[in-house]
């Protein structure tokens, strides 16, 4: 489209460009750099660019408290939870919104998106005075219930996105060919939405697997701490930060999410296509 | 078992005039509305019960007598008029608000920069800037917390250690001991985080403006800046309108950052935005009653904030 007109400034805006991918990448860098390093280089005067010689005594000491063990455990079962149940309530309530026209349809899609824009930290007091009511404090059922209520806007949101994309009539004509209507949803509409679950399920699962704040707020005890949360108790001014540790342990809990993050990015596109199939 | 509760009403389809019904059907079946049943029980129970217990609390004198078994006392407005009176609430509601104005216009202003050199870098440039982007876009908070941080230790962080060979005396330098700088630390950390969304978006919209139209302006002599104030921004203007009106009610909610970065050594109170004021308030000192209600004051500020959002995205619902 619009190109710089003279071969110094296109130089320029590329030197800017490099530049930027510096500051974006470096902190990524330097977390998994630092993971490596021996304490005698991470408490040097001059920096270590690079891990030759790396080590892997972080990841060891990390691992070897056992509370890392404990965090993932709690981390992994509030998260499945959550992505399993949010997406089961959001792909039913998807179906209503995109497949039938019913009084309260319009009301329902707003108050869906007023609801998304509720920020916790309004709202975190009384969802603590709830869940110590039912005693669901520090236990993964208390953390899922509120999880799955800030993730299920958005999933039903996009959910109905995808469920839209697939045109009814490719389920008319199984039927015409002799179908049922649970049959011709099942065979034909279900896997053409398979991409837009996985899609979503990954939204809610990075959702929540990053989440803090409730979790500090919901999870107090220090045996119930999602990985986040553990991986803020390490952070001490008082006790001096064992940098090395807590770049280990950031760079454990970043992986999967970096991993998963780069496939949705391109399946988010691939299942949006995949969901206008010529109709 | 999502399937099981899908048994269609098939009578009504077999429409007797043999039209094909409408793609969504008009129905009267209570089929749509077993089907949002159990995600509106959930945001009810989650949401719903706690917005209304959260008006009642406060209305109440809640404080640590309460919580260990006294009954809650209706005060009626007292716990409001005592916080409209309180002058450290109108400095963290100040506070927050510069915070969340200045962060999202630096955001907005960095991520959309960004997207216009975008167009102009060269494909490999673009490519690497994107890959990176991309990096730092799905880096987990707290992972990006930690490793700011030792960015910016006082110690051993890169961040001092540079500035220092730069000529700078910035050894030692403790970032997070005034609230100035402590700011500061944060809002690197936020605009961050958030500028790849901003970049990602705006550039997106950017594709989006006809070539013939810039071209055309080209041709009847408009300058590279007049192109892009009078056609490339007009025709981007609505996506940023609501990006940036994302950014200002995200920014307006940030805790985490603030939350660990106290943590780490900043003076709280000198530091508490909105979010954090509450969770000391409440979860803190026990005060459930005041704490409600300056949250119930921050659903409002988020309220009329975002307003004119809900309305952008309700007119594009209806088109």
């Amino acid at each position: 489209m619009s190109r710089p007109t003279s071969r110094p400034a296109r130089i320029l805006v590329d030197l800017v460009g490099l530049l930027v991918f510096v500051v974006a990448v470096f902190p990524v860098y330097w977390m998994v750099n630092t993971s490596l390093l021996q304490r005698n280089e991470i408490r040097s005067p001059d920096p270590t660019w690079l891990p030759f010689g790396g080590s892997f005594d972080n990841y060891r000491r990390v691992l070897s408290g056992g509370r890392f063990t404990d965090a993932l455990l709690v981390s992994l079962s509030v998260t499945l939870a959550t992505v399993v149940v949010a997406l089961v309530f959001a792909f039913l309530a998807a179906l209503a919104v995109s497949r039938f026209r019913f009084r309260g349809r319009t009301s329902f899609i707003v108050a869906l998106l007023l609801i998304q824009m509720i920020p916790v930290e309004g709202l975190f007091i009384s969802q603590y005075k709830m869940l110590e009511g039912f005693s669901l404090l520090n236990t993964v059922a208390g953390l899922t219930l509120v999880y799955v209520a800030s993730v299920l806007p958005f999933t039903i949101w996009t959910l109905r996105g995808f469920v839209a994309g697939v045109p009814y009539e490719l389920e008319e004509a199984a039927m015409v060919d002799g179908c049922s209507r649970l049959g011709a949803f099942w065979r034909v509409t279900f896997p053409l939405l398979a991409p837009g679950l996985v899609a979503t399920g990954v939204f809610g699962f990075l959702q929540a697997w990053n989440e803090f704040t409730l979790a500090v707020v919901v999870m107090t005890r220090e045996d119930k701490q999602t990985l986040p949360v553990w991986l803020s108790t390490f952070l001490d001014v008082n006790r001096g930060t064992d940098w090395g540790a807590v770049m280990a342990g950031s760079t454990l809990i970043a992986v999967p999410v970096v991993v998963f993050f780069l496939i949705v990015q391109g399946r988010m596109v691939s299942g949006l296509t995949a969901g206008a199939v010529k109709g | 078992m999502a399937t099981s509760t899908l048994t269609p009403p098939s009578v009504d389809d077999a429409a007797p005039d043999g039209s094909r019904p409408a793609r969504p059907r008009r129905t009267r079946s209570p089929l749509p509305f077993g089907l949002l049943l159990p995600a509106v029980l959930a945001l009810g129970l989650a949401l719903g019960y706690p917005l209304v217990r959260q008006v009642v609390l406060s209305l109440q004198e809640f404080g640590l007598a309460q919580q260990f078994g006294r009954p809650a006392e209706w005060v009626g407005l007292q716990n409001y008029r005592e916080l409209v009176g309180d002058p450290y609430l109108w400095k963290v509601v100040l506070r927050s608000v510069l915070f969340c104005l200045v962060n999202a216009a630096v955001t907005m202003a960095v991520g959309v920069g960004l997207a216009l050199l975008m167009q102009r870098m060269s494909k490999p440039v673009r490519l690497l800037v994107q890959s990176g982007l991309l990096l730092a876009w799905a880096m987990p908070v707290l992972a990006a917390l930690t490793v700011w941080q030792w960015l910016f230790d006082s110690q051993y962080g890169v961040v001092n250690w540079l500035l220092t060979k730069a000529g700078g005396d910035y050894a030692g330098h403790s970032w997070l001991l005034e609230p100035l700088s402590f700011f500061l630390v944060a809002s690197v950390i936020v605009v961050w985080m958030s500028v790849p969304f901003v970049a990602f978006t705006a550039y997106a919209a950017l594709t989006q403006v006809p070539a013939e139209l810039v071209e055309a302006a080209a041709m009847d002599g408009a300058s590279p800046r007049q192109r892009l104030r009078h056609v490339v921004l007009p025709t981007v203007s609505p996506v940023l309108l609501v990006v940036g009106l994302l950014q200002v009610i995200w920014d307006l909610r940030v805790f985490t950052q603030i939350y660990v970065l106290q943590k780490a050594g900043g003076t709280t109170r000198d530091t508490n935005l909105l979010g954090t004021y509450i969770y000391r308030l409440g979860i803190g000192s026990g005060d459930f009653g005041t704490a409600a209600a300056v949250a119930v004051f921050m659903l409002a500020l988020t309220v009329v904030l975002t307003a004119p959002y809900v309305r952008l995205m309700l007119r594009q619902e209806e088109s």
